[in-house]
């Protein structure tokens, strides 16, 4: 039992990070209905910025954490205004590929500036080890919770009290409404893209805390698929409601059958397993909405 | 459509025809003539590369029916590929049987997997698609990785070099042809393929998946064989693959390779055979390029020599197809014919 309650646990944690990811994904997506493919890659640039702050450069946590932030809103203006603003109006296919593109040359960079090694920043972060019954909980998934959380908390106060936060919450709903009422569409896409490059980095900083950096972290970003997918594409609450599920539920199907499996790596191919059935029996997920098309 | 003065066409049979002027089919056979020529006059260096550039060709254009033609836009390439490679190669180890057997049925096995993993395209298009076909990958090496006692897991296992008629296609240049001769075969049927009742109806449902179905094109049935057609296609490139390194690893189908596949339509041309082409043979060519100018690159900044080789093809791919993306979304075929209609017209800078 208290086996089983350590899975919970880590893997709430683990599913509070997912969850983050997947915020990213689905802000782009409602803002610009762009498919962000290289949502993990921000992750992985994200790991191997809080390596750069907190080993070779030795900044306390808090400090490494803004400054990685300050690099990622430039990362994502970069990005948004260089490459995917040519291709408003373009098929969904084009910015797909496009934001495929990018994953590429993301791994490229980041193989580019830190070799693409392993690289692991255990130590640095304060312990703080809590106890409860029999249950420990490392130090990681619990920095990791609080600052998920608080992630989560700052977006939903951003959306609700901020104007730009309206504005992005109206471009959802209806773009050329929102276009005819004076607001630019394209300062909604580059703070969507800011956004989404920010939680990206944040998900980056504490996953790399728990596991260490190295280039497949990037396939974090499927994991986030599979976590969008389960909560619907255009729900945030679901986004947050699936990573934690998924998250669970990977920990504990790795942690029973993995032993029992030759190869192992169940934890590898379970959301792929997660998505096919979500995409044949009920596409728009949990809380998505059903789209009706019309000619 | 163009037609240079005195090119009359009399019947249906000649304005359907591919190749419609003696001067097209005198290209044709010169072509051929010289592509079969190639294994006198270069070095097995170059005729790998060139090898492995009809192995994509073949992979490219099953992916064109499926994504260029039919719009079911697919990531999952190379996962079909695999499933065709070791299928192939199981039946010729374990089995015995003879690679001109191994190979139809490798193919045949890739596009069951097809229609497998192309059931959700029934429901779901798009990114939705997108993601299942990204899981069918994963979920295809996965299983490759478990099935130890078939598969031989991550080891892999040893593949003799096919036999044709009695004759091994032990040397490089014997590869060559087969691979060669695939490729033409490929690029014929597939062109033929686009041409018939089922490649319309892929056209229609690419433009309209609605409209398409309420004109009584059935999206069950051909969408189903625009997966298999493009499956079997990646079986046939895979089982080549496969054969031509003589030994199966499930590293061989890394899954970026299926998102290059998807880089070489848009970067040739989606929606068109000649395309699919064109862009095996650029994008293919840059990774030699890239090959090459990567140690040269390390030897003149040693402090990153490492990296700078490891990441230079991965800049180079993405930079490739963002700068197709947002300056030529068309492709190099459209600019291509551009030039062409250029010179045909010169020195007038319009038709008509």
């Amino acid at each position: 039992m208290t086996f089983f309650l350590q899975l919970v646990v880590t893997g709430f944690s683990l599913g509070m990070v997912y969850a983050l990811v997947a915020i990213g994904f689905v802000i782009i997506l409602k803002c610009s209905e762009a498919f962000n493919i290289a949502q993990g890659h921000f992750v992985l640039i994200g790991g191997y910025l809080g390596y750069t702050f907190l080993v070779p450069l030795g900044l306390p946590i808090w400090a490494s954490l803004f400054l990685a932030i300050g690099v990622a809103i430039i990362m994502g203006l970069l990005i948004e205004r260089l490459t995917l603003r040519p291709l408003l109006g373009q098929p969904v296919l084009a910015v797909i590929m496009m934001t495929i593109a990018l994953a590429s040359v993301l791994e490229g960079l980041a193989t580019l500036f830190w070799g693409g090694e392993y690289k692991a920043y255990h130590g640095v972060l304060p312990t703080l080890a809590l106890k409860l019954g029999g249950v420990s909980i490392p130090s990681e998934s619990l920095i990791g919770l609080v600052v998920s959380v608080a992630a989560v908390a700052i977006l939903m106060l951003f959306f609700h009290y901020t104007k730009i936060g309206l504005a992005m919450r109206a471009t959802a709903e209806d773009e050329q409404v929102v276009q005819s009422c004076g607001i630019r569409a394209t300062t909604v896409y580059a703070v969507s893209w800011v956004i989404a490059s920010v939680v990206g980095v944040i998900g980056g900083i504490l996953l790399g805390g728990v596991s260490g950096v190295m280039i497949p972290l990037a396939e974090i970003g499927l994991k986030a698929f599979a976590v969008v997918l389960l909560g619907g594409v255009n729900s945030i609450g679901g986004a947050i409601l699936a990573g934690i599920i998924l998250g669970v539920l990977e920990n504990v199907a790795a942690g029973y059958l993995d032993p029992l499996l030759p190869g192992g790596g169940l934890a590898h191919v379970f959301p792929f397993v997660v998505m096919i059935i979500v995409l044949i029996f009920r596409p728009h997920g949990l809380f998505g909405l059903v789209t009706i098309e019309r000619i | 459509m163009l037609l240079r003065t005195g090119t009359f066409h009399e019947n249906y049979g000649q304005d359907m025809a591919i190749f419609r002027t003696t001067l097209h089919w005198g290209i044709l056979f010169v072509f051929l003539v010289l592509l079969f020529a190639c294994p006198l006059f270069f070095s097995d260096r170059i005729l790998t590369i060139m090898t492995m550039i009809g192995i994509a060709i073949i992979s490219v254009h099953g992916l064109n029916i499926l994504t260029g033609y039919c719009g079911q836009i697919s990531i999952g390439h190379v996962g079909f590929m695999a499933v065709g490679g070791y299928t192939s190669a199981i039946l010729m180890v374990k089995l015995g049987w003879p690679f001109w057997v191994t190979l139809p049925c490798g193919a045949l096995a890739a596009g069951i997997a097809g229609l497998i993993f192309g059931l959700p395209s029934l429901k779901i298009k798009g990114f939705y698609l997108i993601m299942a076909t990204i899981a069918a990958h994963f979920i295809i090496i996965w299983l490759i990785l478990q099935l130890i006692p078939i598969t031989g897991g991550a080891d892999g296992f040893g593949v003799p070099k096919p036999e044709i008629a009695g004759i091994a296609l032990k040397s490089k240049r014997s590869y060559f042809y087969l691979v060669m001769a695939f490729a033409c075969l490929a690029t014929y049927t597939a062109q033929n393929i686009v041409r018939t009742r089922a490649g319309r109806a892929f056209v229609a449902i690419r433009d309209n998946e609605l409209a398409a179905e309420v004109m009584g094109v059935s999206l069950w049935s051909y969408k189903l064989q625009a997966f298999f057609i493009g499956c079997v296609y990646a079986g046939v490139a895979g089982a080549l693959l496969i054969h031509y390194y003589g030994w199966a690893s499930a590293d061989m189908f890394p899954f970026m390779d299926s998102v290059w596949y998807l880089g070489m339509l848009i970067v040739g041309g989606m929606g068109t055979v000649t395309g699919a082409i064109f862009g095996a043979v650029s994008l293919k060519l840059l990774d030699e390029l890239v090959t090459i100018i990567g140690p040269m690159l390390a030897a003149i900044f040693p402090a990153i020599a490492a990296q700078a080789a490891a990441s230079l093809g991965l800049i180079a791919r993405g930079l490739v197809i963002i700068l197709f993306l947002i300056f030529e979304p068309r492709g190099l075929l459209h600019r291509w014919e551009i030039i062409k209609a250029y010179f045909k017209l010169w020195p007038f800078s319009h038709q008509e």
